[in-house]
This record gives structure tokens, sequence and C-alpha cells, in this order.
């Protein structure tokens, strides 16, 4: 058996263009539909783990997916924003705990999360150095977020502008970092999380400047009527929240009424959960509750039903691929005769030639099923991280 | 055959390959909020001493009551470092007084499951303050920074409101208690309707004389035995410069007063100079911080009877 082996692997290494080229095409077509289907197992995994970890998410009306993405991964536009007294409203039903969220900033790229400190607890998030945020101006960075911007606790991040051409919009909030998440392998990687107030700061919805009744304050003064003091343009306000300022930072009006994005509903037991949801399906009720794993799975069965075609197509493709192989195959064999009666002619048995010729094909079809396999192998053990990488991310 | 060898080493580096690389997701389960019950103590934070005192009555041996405020400073207007704001944040509960009281409570980042606002259920009973000056700068228009007084306590039937809702906070942590804090809660309103007969009666013998209150923090008990008082902003360790005593005694002069309450023991100059003026001094301490000797209820014992023996 070793000789007629030799022969076939003397044969296919002669030829090594041809060899690389059946291979290279049986490899792609036996790897694409087992790669695909790991990536979207891996895919629906990872979309699917962080939907079940999270019980219900309330919102402003509108489209359950965006606010499904927005509060999950912090990707997808900014939904419809609802009042913080909502948080109040549902901690009153004593059915849920509620964790709200306001994501619409950014920070170089880095989605700005305003939440409670609860957010860490839901997520299970521990603190691979520093402190969570204690501070009205403190951020807790995301491991990703840290080594991307390349800061760690005690340095400073800036908020960006949500457009450069807002000329009179808000200053950017020099952020100091008070701590850094462990990796969670999640969207919390990359974010960059704040207080509440912190965020509606950033808004411009709370400031500190300049004491307007104090004398150096008096060139920021436009009008005095009274007890009613009008600031020019000139007031300083405070871009940094340090000790010195930290007292003169302020919200104006009802907190309550200040914005945030979600909810998280972490229902105090499966009973309390159906009938939180059961409260928000009132017709006069004007927010919604969606359950993120529903909406994931809704979601995923399109992601299914495309992939189906794909898979087909791919199908399809693999045997007109076979069939140009057994091609290849059969027109070597005649390109091959004179070989082949040479071989016989200098003592090879017919079964001998039979035995090169198999040898050949079999070692072009283990090659190839041996490279799909392990990239089949590479890609469930690194699809998921480029999966994080190039799509949650 | 060494390129066998090659590509054979090639594939095993390739399956070897899938025992490196990220960790796997994070497999959270949904999370519920229902926990087995605690057995070990209460770790509960306030933010001024009436609240420690309040807790330590109701919760006993089943609280470990801390309140991080150094002794000697007013807590109404201490800032925390952020250390003692992490501390906060690593309670069990967190107990607020409310009434705008400790503003620096809305500047830092505390555990929202886990706070407690021990007025929010009187705040209809609360005393808004005159505004503070009105200002506008950008386009938000015309705002102003308003407050409320907050020296609830000094009004027994709110203190008591207090430490009811005290009371509800701990047994909602702690249900299995339930019995022991209903027990210190009685025994804490017993003495607080005690305090306030107390001072019922004194009210109606002291009548309508005004009082001159040396700083604006006696708001509630004012109200609550329908005092007639005027309030300066002197400090009982600073000596009033002459604006200082000119005020009052335009004040005297509107509302002639026999009776100056002090929050602390005033210096011995001033307390000569408004006797000179026909003016006794008397301490009604509000007790915000740790007293240096005894407890709030001790406290408010003495003060009450310094009135009495001033009064009657």
């Amino acid at each position: 058996m070793k000789g007629p082996l030799y022969l076939a692997w003397r044969y296919l290494a002669y030829h090594r263009l041809k060899t690389a080229i059946l291979i290279v095409s049986i490899t792609l077509i036996v790897f694409l539909p087992m790669g695909l289907d790991v990536l979207v197992d891996q895919s629906a995994d990872e979309l699917a783990a962080r939907a079940a970890a999270t019980p219900l998410l309330v919102g402003a009306p509108g489209s359950p997916l965006e606010l499904t993405l927005s509060s999950l991964y912090f990707e997808s536009d900014t939904p419809e924003t609802l009042a913080y007294g909502q948080v109040a409203r549902l901690t009153e039903t004593g059915l849920a705990q509620a964790i709200p969220l306001y994501v619409r900033f950014r920070a170089r790229g880095h989605p700005i999360v305003g939440t409670v400190l609860e957010y860490f607890e839901l997520r299970q998030l521990r603190f691979a150095s520093g402190r969570a945020m204690a501070l009205l101006g403190e951020c807790v960075l995301g491991a990703g977020a840290a080594e991307s911007l390349g800061v760690a606790p005690g340095d400073t991040v800036i908020s960006s502008p949500e457009s450069v051409f807002d000329l009179a919009g808000v200053y950017p909030l020099e952020m100091r970092v008070a701590g850094v998440l462990e990796r969670s392998h999640t969207a919390d990687d990359l974010a960059v999380f704040v207080d509440l107030k912190t965020a509606w700061i950033i808004e411009g919805l709370g400031h500190g400047h300049q004491d307007l009744t104090a004398p150096e304050a008096a060139s920021a003064v436009l009008a005095r009527d009274g007890e009613t003091l009008t600031a020019n343009a000139s007031v300083v306000h405070y871009n940094r929240i340090n000790s010195d300022n930290a007292d003169s930072f302020h919200f104006h009006g009802d907190l309550s009424q200040y914005p945030i994005t979600a909810i998280v509903a972490v229902p105090r037991s499966r009973k309390s959960g159906v009938l939180l949801m059961g409260r928000y399906q009132d017709p006069d009720e004007l927010d919604q509750i969606v359950r993120p794993s529903q909406v994931m799975d809704d979601l995923l069965g399109t992601v299914f039903t495309v992939q189906s075609f794909v898979v087909a197509a791919v199908l399809v493709v693999a045997v007109a691929t076979v069939g140009a192989v057994a091609l290849v195959f059969l027109l070597s064999l005649r390109l091959r005769r004179r070989e082949i009666e040479t071989m016989v002619k200098i003592g090879a048995s017919r079964g001998s030639v039979a035995q090169v010729l198999i040898s050949e094909v079999a070692v072009v079809l283990s090659a190839a099923a041996a490279l799909a396999g392990g990239l089949t192998l590479l890609t469930s053990r690194f699809g998921a991280a480029a999966i994080r990488t190039f799509i949650l991310s | 055959m060494f390129r066998i060898r090659w590509i054979l080493g090639l594939m095993v580096l390739a399956f070897l390959s899938g025992c490196v690389g990220d960790g796997p997701v994070k497999d959270v389960p949904s999370p519920l909020l229902d926990e087995p019950a605690k057995t070990d103590p209460l770790s509960v934070y306030v933010v001024n001493y009436p609240l420690q005192y309040f807790v330590e009555r109701i919760g006993g041996e089943h609280v470990e009551v801390v309140f991080p405020a150094p002794v000697g400073v007013d807590p109404a207007y201490w800032t925390p470092p952020a250390e003692t704001v992490a501390a906060y944040q690593g309670a069990d509960l967190v107990l607020l007084h409310g009434a705008g009281y400790a503003k620096w409570v809305e500047r830092v980042t505390l555990p929202l499951s886990r706070l407690v606002d021990t007025s929010a259920d009187f705040e209809e009973r609360l005393i808004p303050l005159v505004e503070k000056t009105i200002h506008s700068h950008g386009p938000e228009g015309e705002h102003s920074h308003r407050g409320t007084a907050f020296t609830t306590w000094l009004d027994p039937s709110l203190a008591i409101e207090h430490a009811r809702a005290v009371a509800t906070a701990l047994t909602k942590s702690r249900p299995d208690q339930k019995e022991d804090f209903q027990i210190g809660l009685e025994s804490l309103e017993v003495d607080l309707q005690a305090l306030d007969e107390r001072l019922a009666t004194l009210s109606a013998v002291f009548g309508d004389e005004p009082l001159v209150f040396s700083h604006p923090v006696y708001q509630y008990l004012v109200r609550r035995y329908s005092l007639i008082g005027h309030s300066l902003h002197w400090e009982p360790h600073d000596v009033p410069d002459e604006h200082m005593w000119q005020d009052l005694e335009h004040m005297l002069a509107e509302h002639p007063s026999s009776w100056m309450i002090w929050e602390d023991v005033p210096l011995e100059e001033t307390a000569r100079r408004l006797a000179a003026m026909g003016v006794e001094s008397l301490v009604f301490t509000t007790c915000a911080n740790a007293p240096g000797e005894g407890d709030w209820l001790s406290v408010m014992r003495r003060n009450v009877a310094a009135l009495e023996s001033a009064w009657t």
C-alpha cells in the first residue's frame, strides 16, 4: 500500500497548482455551510444570552427592536425617551426592581451609558481596578473601552459633541475614570458608564456655573431686576466637576420629567413579571414593555430564514463543484492514458494502477476535509470574538 | 516525506488552536429578585444623627448603623469624600432625611434600590423656604434654587413619622425581624410623645411672647407649638459685629423679646451683652450630629428641661 500512496503523493506534489486548486475548492464548499451554521448559532447564542439576562424592558412607544438593541447592546439610534418618573412608578408597583438606562451620548465612539449602581449587579460585572462611580462627573469603563481609550482609574475621558455643527450645543464634559470593569465579553466591555445625573449634565439639563451673586461674576450679569438676575453668554459654565465647583452643579425643573431611554425591570418572581406585563398592556398605557428574549427570538427567526436560503444556494454551488471536480478527475484520467499504459507495461497490475488513482482522490478529499474541519473549529473558537468585534461592536 | 510531515503539523496546529482564544460568553441566567432570608445584621448608613438614633432604637441588635460624618461638623453641609460614598454604596440600606437635607446626596451615586427617603410620606408637611435669587441664562429661562426647612425632628410628631419610615424600611429588608422592629418603634414613639406633651405644656405656659432664634433652624418647633419667633444668623462661637447688634435692636424694637434660643452655648461676652439688653440666652440644641455625651433623646430632654426651668 505504501507504493501506490507514494506514487499518488508524488503525482499530486508534481501537479501542485492543480492539487491546490482542487483542495481549496473542496475545502471552501465543505466549510461554507458548516462555518455559516456555526457562526449563526454563535451569533444566536450571543444575542440570546444577553437577552435572557435582561428580563423585561420598559420604553417609550416605538420599535421594540430599537429599544432592545439600544438597551442591550447600546447600538442603534436613540429610541424615544420616557420620563425618569416612570422608574418610581414601576418601583411603586412592588413587582420589580427598576434599573433606568439613558443611552444617548458617546465618548470617542464608545457609548456613554447613564444608569444606576444596580446595573452592575444585574450584569454581575466586577471591577478589575478602581471602584464604582461615586461622585458627579465620574465614570466606569468597560475593559475594551479602557483599552481602546488607553485610560485607567484617575485618568479622564471627554464626552463627544452630538454634532460638530451644533455650535450652541452643550459643552463636552470631562469625566474622571473611577474604575475599570473586568472583561465580560458583552457589549458592557465597550461602554462608558456614568450616573444618570452625569448623563443629564452632559445633555445640559444640569450644570455648574459661577455664582451670579458673587462680585467676580458682575460682568456676566446682563440685567438685575430685584431678586431676578439675567446672565449673559459670558457666564462661566464648568466642563469638569471637581471638589471646588461640585457644589455649584444643580438641576433645573422636576427631575422626574428628565429623559431616560429605557428601564430594565427585574421582576421579584415569574408571577410578578407576568403581572407587570399585564399592567403595560392597558390600552391607556403610554409606554411599552417588551421581553428582550422574545424580541431577539423574532430577530433570530428572520436570521435563520435568511441562513436557510444561503445554505440552499451554497448546496447548489456544492453540487456544481462536485461535478466539476469529478470532471477534472475524469479528464485527468484521459490525459494520463499513456502514463497508465506505461505503468502497466513496466509490470503494474490494473489493481495497483487503480490504487494509485484512488489514493490521489483520497488524499485530495482528505486534505480538503481536514482543512474544512480545521477552519470550522477555528470559527467555533474565534467566531464569537469576531462577532463581538465586527458585529456587536 | 518532509513535506508530508509539515502538512500534518499544520493540521495539528489548526486543531490545537481550538484550545486557545477568548473565553465563553458569560451565561447570566435570567435574574429574579426573590432571595432567601438573611440573618446577618443589616448594614444601615444614615445622613444625620437623629436617624442614627432612630435606627438604633428600632433595629436594636439586628442592625449595624453607620453615620460616618466627623464629630463636630454639621451633617447638613458636610460632603463625604469618595471613599465614604463608596462605603454608603455597600450598605444594605441608606436612609435619607429628605427635605433637601444633606445636599451632597444629589451629587453622588447611591444605590437606587436601597435608598429610602424617610420624609417622603409627609412631604406636604415640610416647610418651604423663601426663594433665593432668581436667575436666568441660556434658553431654560428663569429659575431659582429654592429650599426646604430640614430640622424636622424638632417637631416630635414629624420625628415619629421619620421613625415609622425607618421601621418600614427595616421591616422590608428583614421581614423576619418585624416584631422586634415594632417593639422598638413603639418604645421610641412613647418617648417622642412624652417629649411632645412636655413641649406642648410649656408652649401653653409661655403664651404669645416673641422669641429670638440665633439661627433659622427652628421652623418646625415654631409651627408645632405656635411660637412667635424671629431668626438671626448668629453663630454661638463668634462675636457678633456692631451691624448685627443693630439689626437685633431693630428687631427687638418691633418684636420685644426676653429670650434668645441658641443652638449651642453662646460666648459669655455675647450672653452678657444680651442680658444687658434684657434678653436671656437659652440653649436648644438641634443635635444633628452625635453629642459629646448622652444620646439624641437625652439631649432633647435636656433642651426641654432648660426651657422648663426658664419659663416655669
